[in-house]
C-alpha cells in the first residue's frame, strides 16, 4: 500500500490495456457555468431509478406534495426512495416511458408543479462529525442516493460494507467525450464535493482517499487542490486522458495497480469507488437535509444552439431541456442519453431525467453520421488492441454470430464492460458491442430456461413420488375398511345379516364372472316353438354399504315363452385392473361377469331377450377410464346398439331412454346427486310404447309414442344427462337411476328396469304372452364416479337392455352411451308381433375426493 | 418526427477497410518503381494483367454469390492481391501466368472460402505457389537486371515477350537471360544456391555478376524500397510493427547463427534480408490480417515461425526463395497459434 502511495505522490500510475482517444468535444460546454432551467410543466418520476428494487408508493393521485417529500418508502435494503423535486400535485401514477435503451415503460409518478417550490421541513445538520455511522448511512439511504456515475447502485449499500477499506477512490475521471457535468460540478461546488468525501471518510474509514481525475480538467483540478490542501489523507491523482479511464475496474488498475478479479466486488480488495456527483449529493443530504432531487446534466451536441450544463430536476422531460438549450426543429432527430460511447439513443423526448442521467447529446448529422454499412471482419485485430478488458473482440464476434455460447463464455464475454472501444476503432464498422449485448441476453435467457427446466423436473418427480405414496395409503385404507366391514358383518345384527346377503350375491356374481372368463360364451337364445322360457334374473350388487338389495322380478304369464333377462353388473376398480367390456344383446362380454341366460321358446314365442347391463367402474384418478363397448365399441364412448327389425308383422316399439348423470366433485364436503333416468315403454295389446325418462338435474326428455290399433311403431327416446361439478368434495354420492320399462301387454311385456348406483341393481322382467314374440328392452345405465384429486374414482355404468321379440321379430338395440350419448331406436312392428324395445341409459359420473363412501341403491 | 435509434458507441473512427487496402497498395509503389527501374516494364505489365483479371473474377463470383458488387468489388482487397501477384511473378513470364494466378487467387483461394475475411490462406501467395509448382519453367524465367542485359528491353519489346515469348527482334526469353559471357543469369538467391550445390563457397558465389557490389544487383534496392513502403504503413498504423520486426529478427537470428557456424556455406544476414522477397513478405504479405494471427503474441510467434521457415527452405529446400511457402505454412498454423496466445482477460488469472 505504501508503494502505491509513493508512486502516486511521484505522479506515476499504472496503465490499463488498450483504450482509445476519441475526440473529446468537451469544449462545447466546459466554459459555461451550470445553468438553472425553468420549471417544466410536469415531472415524470419513475419509481425505480436505480439497480435493485422499487420502493413502495406512499402517495396517490390528487395528493399535494411538498418539495423533498418522499414519494416512495423503502421496505427492503436494495430499495431507494424517490422524492418530489418540487411542490405540486400528483396528477397520476401510470406507466411512462423511462430512460432505458429499449424504451421500456415503467410505473412513474406524474407530478404537476404548482410553481411555488415549497420545501418540506428540513433539519440542517451543523456538525455531521457528531453523528454516528449508522445515522449517516440512514440519512444517505433516506435521501434516495444511488450511484450517479451511470450504474445507479444504491449508495447506502456500497458504503455500508463490512470490509476493511484501504482505498476510497473518488471517480472524477469523466472520460466520455462531450460530458462535462462532473467537471463543472467540481469547479463550482468543490467544497461540497470534498464535504461529501469527508462524510464517506467517516463512514468507511479508509486508509487513503484517492481522487482520480483526467488531466483534461485543469480548472477542476485547481479547485479540488484548493479544497484538499489541509487534508493529507486525500490524494488528487491526475491521470492521462484516455477512454475508458473512468471505468471502475480501469481506474482501480490505474491508481492501485490491482485488478478486480472477475465476478468480485472491489470491496474484496479493500477498495470502494464513488462518483463525484454522488459525493456532492451525500453532502447535500447529510448537511442540508436535501434529498436527491436534481442533478447536473450536460446538454450538448452541435445540433444545439446553446449547449450547456444545467441543474435539472429529476423527472424533467428531455424535451424541456432541449428547448432550454434551443434544439432546432428538425425532421430527423438523434438524441442520445449518456455519452457517445456508452449512451443510448432515445425513442422520444418525453423520457425523463433520472438519477443516472449525466448527459443529453444532440449531435448534428455531420458530427455523428449514420452508421456505416457493416462489412466483413478482416481480423485486423485493432479491436483487441484497444480492449480495456483484454478480450478478443473479433473472435467474440465470430462466435456471437454463430451463437456459440460455450465459446463466448470461454472467451469471457461477460467480462466485457461494453465501453465500445472495439466498435469505435473497427474499420469494418461492425457494431461489436451490439452483438455482445444480444449474446449476453441470449445466454442469460438460456440460463434462466435451464433453471426452469431443472425445477420442473424436480416438481415432476416429487409429484410422482407423492402419487405413489397416496396410492399406497389408499390401498391401506381400503384394506382397513374391508376388515372393518367384515368385523361388522360378523356382529350378528340384523343389519349385518342384510349385509351378508348382499355379500353372498356379490360372491355369486364373482363366480359367474369366473365362469365366463374361462370361456363361457354369452348367452344364446334359442327358440323353441312352443316352449316358454321365462327367465328372470335379478342381480344385486352390494359393495360397500349394506343397503343394496337385488331386485329381480320375473313374471311369467301363461303363454310366455321366453323371458330372458340378463342383468349384468360390472364393477371395476381401475386402480387394480383394467377391463374392457363388450356387450350386446346377444353377444359376448369380456372380463365382466355375465350371466348367460338360455331362453327357451315355446312354439309361438320366439324370443324374449332382455338384456340388462349394469356396469360400474371405479377409476382411479390418474388412470384412463376403462372402456366399455358394445359390439363395435372402441374406447371410452360406449355404444350399445340395439336395433329391432321386424319381420312381416312385427312392429317396432322402441323406447330409448337415456339418462346420464355426471358429477364431478372437487372439493365439496359431500354432494348428493341423483340422476334418475326412467324409461318405460309399454306396449299394450297392439303396441303401446311409452318411454319415459326422468333425469333430475339438467335435462329431461321423455317421449312417448302410442300407436294405433296394431301398434306400429312406438319409439321413445329419452335422454337425460346430468352433470354436476362440485369443487372440494369430501364424499360424493351420486345416484343414477336408469330405469327402463318396456311392457308389452297382451302378448309381450317387457319390463326393464335398470337401477344404477354404486350398488347396481338390475331387474328385468320379461313377460311374454302367448303371441308375444319378442320383447326387447335395453337399458343401460352408467354411472361414473371420479374422485377429484385422483384418490378414488368410481365409475359405474349400468346398462340394461331388454329385448323381447315376439313371433318373428329381431331386435337390435342400438345405443350410444357416454360422451355423445346418442341413442336411436327404431322399432318396427309387423302385424302380430310386437316389439317393445326400451333402452334406458343412465350414466352417472362421480368424482369424489376420498371415495370411501358406500353406494346406495334406490 | 423520426428518431434515429442506434446501438452504442455512436461515434466512430472514419477509417474504412477499403481505405486501409488502398493505403497498402500505395505503399507498394516505391517497390514497384524500384522494380521498374531495375527490371523494366515486365512487372508493371504483369500487375496490370493480374488486376484486370482479378477484378473480372471478383465481379463474376460476387454476382454469382449475389453480393453487394458495388461495395465489395472496389474494397481494394482484390486489387491488392493482384498487385502482389504482379510483383511476385517473374517479369517476363507469359501473360497467362499472371492471369491464371489472379484467377486462382480470387476465385478459389478467396471467394470459394467465403470471400474477404474468410480465406485461410493468403491469396497472392497461394496463387504464387500454385503457379510455381504447376509451371516451374515459366515461373523461373527471372529476368536479369537491365544493366546486365545486352539486349535493350523497352516497353513494346517487354509486351511482346510476355504475349509471344519473343521480342520484336526475335529474341527469346532464354536469349535475353543469357549473360554476355554466355551463361544464363539467375536471381542472386538462385545463383548462390547453385554455386553452393556445386561445391563452391559463398564467397566464390558472391563474385557472380548478379550479386554486384553489395548483396544483389537491383534486388537489394527493391527490397529497400519495400522496406520504405513498410515504414510508411507502420507510421500510418495500417500494419502492426510487430509482425515484420519479428519476421526480420527471426531471419536475422537464424542466418546469423548459421553464418557464425559455417561462413563458407551460409550467406550473410543482410543477404537474406535484401534479396528475394524478404521485405515484400515482411511488410506486405505476412501482415495480411485475414490469414495471419491476431493477437500481438500470436503475431510474434507467427512471423518468427515464418522467418525460421524462410531460412530453412532457402538453405535446405529445393527452391531458392521460400517466402511463399513459409507464409502458407504459417497460415495453416495461425488458428493454432491464436488458440495458444490468447491474452489474459482483465481480472482473470
Amino acid at each position: 500500500m505504501e508503494t502505491v502511495i509513493e508512486r502516486i505522490e511521484q505522479g506515476r500510475f499504472w496503465q490499463f490495456h488498450g483504450g482509445i482517444h476519441p475526440p473529446e468535444m468537451k469544449f462545447l460546454t466546459t466554459n459555461k457555468p451550470i445553468r438553472t432551467v425553468s420549471l417544466p410543466q410536469r415531472l415524470v418520476l419513475p419509481i425505480q431509478q436505480h439497480i435493485g428494487e422499487a420502493g413502495e408508493l406512499i402517495v396517490k393521485p390528487g395528493d399535494y406534495v411538498l418539495k423533498g417529500q418522499p414519494l416512495t418508502k423503502t421496505t427492503v435494503p436494495l430499495a431507494v426512495p424517490i422524492h418530489a423535486p418540487t411542490s405540486g400535485t400528483i396528477a397520476s401514477i401510470e406507466n411512462h416511458i423511462i430512460a432505458h435503451p429499449s424504451g421500456l415503460n415503467e410505473m412513474s409518478v406524474i407530478l404537476m408543479p404548482d410553481g411555488e417550490d415549497r420545501w418540506r421541513e428540513r433539519h440542517i445538520v451543523e456538525n455531521y462529525s457528531q453523528l454516528d455511522k449508522n445515522t449517516l448511512v440512514e440519512k444517505i439511504a433516506n435521501a434516495g442516493i444511488a450511484g450517479m456515475g451511470g450504474a445507479g447502485f444504491p449508495t447506502h449499500i456500497k458504503v455500508n460494507t463490512k470490509a476493511k477499506i484501504d482505498f476510497l477512490i473518488i471517480n472524477a475521471a469523466e472520460c466520455e467525450p462531450y460530458i462535462t457535468a462532473d467537471d463543472l460540478l467540481m469547479r463550482e461546488h468543490a467544497a461540497s464535493v470534498i464535504e461529501g468525501i469527508k462524510i464517506l471518510d467517516k463512514i468507511l474509514e479508509p486508509a487513503f482517499i484517492l481522487i482520480g481525475i483526467e488531466d483534461n480538467k485543469p480548472e477542476a483540478i485547481d479547485a479540488l487542490n484548493h479544497e484538499i490542501k489541509q487534508f493529507d489523507k486525500i490524494k488528487l491523482c491526475v491521470v492521462p486522458t484516455k477512454y475508458p479511464t473512468g471505468g471502475e475496474k480501469q481506474l482501480i488498475k490505474i491508481l492501485t495497480g490491482k485488478e478486480v478479479p472477475s465476478g468480485v466486488l472491489p470491496s474484496s480488495l479493500g477498495i470502494v469507488m464513488q462518483n463525484v456527483g454522488t459525493c456532492h449529493a451525500i453532502a447535500e443530504a447529510v448537511i442540508s437535509d436535501t434529498p436527491l432531487i436534481k442533478r447536473v446534466v450536460t446538454v450538448t451536441g452541435q445540433a444545439l444552439e446553446k449547449p450547456q450544463n444545467v441543474w435539472a430536476l429529476l423527472g424533467t422531460p428531455i424535451e424541456h431541456l432541449l428547448q432550454e438549450c434551443q434544439y432546432p426543429q428538425q425532421q430527423k432527430r438523434h438524441i442520445i442519453m449518456g455519452g457517445p460511447m456508452m449512451g443510448f439513443s432515445l425513442p422520444n423526448t418525453q423520457v425523463p431525467v433520472v438519477k443516472t442521467t449525466n448527459c443529453i447529446l444532440a449531435p448534428s448529422e455531420k458530427e455523428i453520421p449514420d452508421a456505416n454499412q457493416e462489412i466483413e471482419c478482416i481480423r485486423c485485430g485493432q479491436c483487441a488492441e484497444v480492449c480495456p478488458a483484454q478480450l478478443l473482440p473479433q473472435e467474440l464476434q465470430w462466435h456471437a454470430k454463430a451463437k456459440d455460447s460455450e465459446q463466448l463464455t470461454k472467451l469471457n464475454l461477460f467480462d466485457c464492460i461494453e465501453c465500445g472501444a472495439c466498435a469505435y476503432v473497427c474499420p469494418s464498422h461492425i457494431p461489436l458491442v451490439h452483438y455482445y449485448r444480444v449474446s449476453k441476453a441470449e445466454i442469460r435467457q438460456q440460463k434462466l430456461l435451464d433453471i426452469k427446466a431443472e425445477k420442473a423436473k424436480q416438481r415432476f418427480e416429487a409429484r410422482k413420488a407423492r402419487l405413489e405414496r397416496d396410492k399406497k395409503a389408499r390401498e391401506e385404507k381400503h384394506k382397513k375398511a374391508a376388515e372393518a366391514r367384515r368385523a361388522r358383518m360378523n356382529s350378528g345384527t340384523e343389519e349385518a345379516n342384510k349385509e351378508k346377503s348382499a355379500v353372498a350375491a356379490a360372491l355369486a356374481r364373482v363366480q359367474a364372472k369366473k365362469a365366463q372368463q374361462s370361456g363361457v360364451q354369452a348367452n344364446t337364445t334359442n327358440d323353441d316353438k312352443k316352449s316358454q322360457v321365462a327367465d328372470a334374473i335379478a342381480r344385486a350388487k352390494a359393495k360397500k354399504a349394506g343397503q343394496s338389495a337385488p331386485n329381480g322380478d320375473a313374471g311369467d304369464d301363461k303363454k310366455q315363452q321366453v323371458a330372458a333377462a340378463i342383468a349384468r353388473a360390472k364393477a371395476k376398480k381401475l386402480a387394480a385392473k383394467e377391463q374392457a367390456n363388450d356387450d350386446s344383446a346377444e353377444e359376448n362380454i369380456n372380463a365382466v361377469e355375465t350371466k348367460p341366460t338360455s331362453a327357451q321358446d315355446d312354439k309361438k314365442a320366439r324370443v324374449a331377450a332382455a338384456v340388462a347391463r349394469a356396469k360400474a367402474k371405479k377409476l382411479a384418478a390418474q388412470e384412463q377410464p376403462s372402456d366399455v363397448g358394445t359390439d363395435d365399441t372402441g374406447k371410452s364412448p360406449e355404444t350399445i346398439s340395439s336395433t329391432a327389425e321386424d319381420a312381416k308383422k312385427a312392429r317396432i316399439a322402441a323406447a330409448v331412454a337415456k339418462a346420464k348423470a355426471k358429477k364431478l366433485a372437487a372439493n365439496t364436503e359431500s354432494d348428493d346427486q341423483r340422476t334418475e333416468g326412467e324409461a318405460e315403454a309399454s306396449t299394450k295389446d297392439k303396441d303401446d310404447v311409452m318411454a319415459e325418462a326422468i333425469v333430475e338435474p339438467p335435462q329431461e326428455t321423455s317421449t312417448s309414442t302410442q300407436d294405433d290399433k296394431k301398434a306400429r311403431i312406438a319409439a321413445a327416446v329419452a335422454k337425460a344427462k346430468a352433470k354436476k361439478l362440485a369443487a372440494n368434495t369430501g364424499s360424493d354420492d351420486q345416484r343414477t337411476e336408469g330405469e327402463a320399462e318396456a311392457s308389452t301387454k297382451d302378448k309381450a311385456e317387457v319390463t326393464a328396469e335398470a337401477v344404477v348406483e354404486p350398488m347396481q341393481e338390475t331387474s328385468t322382467s320379461a313377460q311374454d304372452d302367448k303371441k308375444a314374440r319378442i320383447a326387447a328392452a335395453v337399458a343401460k345405465a352408467k354411472a361414473k364416479k371420479q374422485a377429484a384429486n385422483a384418490d378414488t374414482d368410481v365409475k359405474q355404468v349400468e346398462g340394461e337392455a331388454k329385448a323381447s321379440t315376439k313371433d318373428k321379430t329381431n331386435v337390435t338395440a342400438e345405443a350410444d352411451v357416454e360422451a355423445a350419448g346418442e341413442t336411436s331406436t327404431s322399432a318396427q312392428d309387423d302385424k302380430k308381433a310386437r316389439i317393445a324395445a326400451a333402452v334406458a341409459k343412465a350414466k352417472a359420473k362421480k368424482l369424489a375426493e376420498k371415495a370411501q363412501k358406500d353406494n346406495q341403491t334406490s | 418526427m423520426a428518431y434515429w435509434i442506434a446501438s452504442s458507441p455512436h461515434n466512430h473512427i472514419q477509417d474504412k477497410t477499403s481505405a486501409l487496402m488502398r493505403l497498402v497498395i500505395y505503399a507498394t509503389i516505391p517497390g514497384i518503381i524500384a522494380q521498374w527501374y531495375f527490371f523494366g516494364w515486365g512487372n508493371l505489365i504483369q500487375i496490370g494483367l493480374a488486376t484486370v483479371t482479378a477484378l473480372i473474377a471478383e465481379f463474376l463470383v460476387l454476382s454469382l454469390r449475389e453480393k453487394n458488387i458495388k461495395e465489395q468489388l472496389f474494397d481494394g482487397s482484390a486489387i491488392l492481391t493482384a498487385v502482389l501477384i504482379g510483383i511476385s511473378i517473374p517479369a517476363l513470364a507469359p501473360w497467362w501466368v499472371s492471369v491464371l494466378g489472379a484467377l486462382f487467387a480470387i476465385a478459389i483461394v478467396k471467394q470459394l472460402y467465403g470471400g474477404l475475411g474468410h480465406n485461410p490462406f493468403n491469396p497472392a501467395m497461394a496463387a504464387y505457389v500454385m503457379l510455381l509448382i504447376s509451371f516451374p519453367v515459366q515461373m523461373t524465367l527471372w529476368q536479369p537486371p537491365l544493366s546486365l542485359m545486352h539486349h535493350q528491353l523497352d516497353f513494346v519489346n517487354t509486351l511482346s515477350v510476355i504475349f509471344t515469348n519473343f521480342t520484336l527482334d526475335g529474341y527469346s526469353v532464354e536469349q535475353l537471360r543469357t549473360h554476355i559471357d554466355g551463361f544464363t543469369m539467375a536471381t542472386p538467391l538462385d545463383t548462390v544456391k547453385t554455386a553452393l550445390t556445386m561445391g563452391k563457397t559463398v564467397e566464390e558465389a558472391m563474385t557472380s555478376p548478379v550479386i554486384g557490389e553489395y548483396f544483389s544487383v537491383g534486388w537489394q534496392w527493391i527490397n529497400a524500397a519495400f522496406l520504405l513502403g513498410g515504414f510508411v504503413l507502420i507510421y500510418k498504423k495500417a500494419i502492426s510493427w510487430v509482425t515484420p520486426a519479428s519476421f526480420l529478427a527471426s531471419i536475422f537470428v537464424c542466418s546469423f547463427i548459421a553464418f557464425m557456424v559455417s561462413p563458407d556455406t551460409n550467406t550473410s544476414t543482410m543477404f537474406h534480408w535484401f534479396s528475394g522477397a524478404t521485405m515484400l513478405g515482411a511488410f506486405f504479405i505476412l501482415t495480411d490480417p485475414v490469414s495471419g494471427a491476431t493477437s500481438v503474441k500470436g503475431r510474434i510467434v507467427f512471423a518468427a515461425l515464418a522467418g525460421f521457415l524462410v531460412f530453412i527452405i532457402r538453405k535446405y529446400g529445393g527452391y531458392p526463395d521460400a517466402v511463399a511457402f513459409a507464409v502458407l505454412l504459417c497460415n495453416m498454423a495461425a488458428p493454432l497459434i491464436d488458440q495458444f496466445t490468447r491474452p489474459r482477460t482483465y481480472g482473470h488469472q
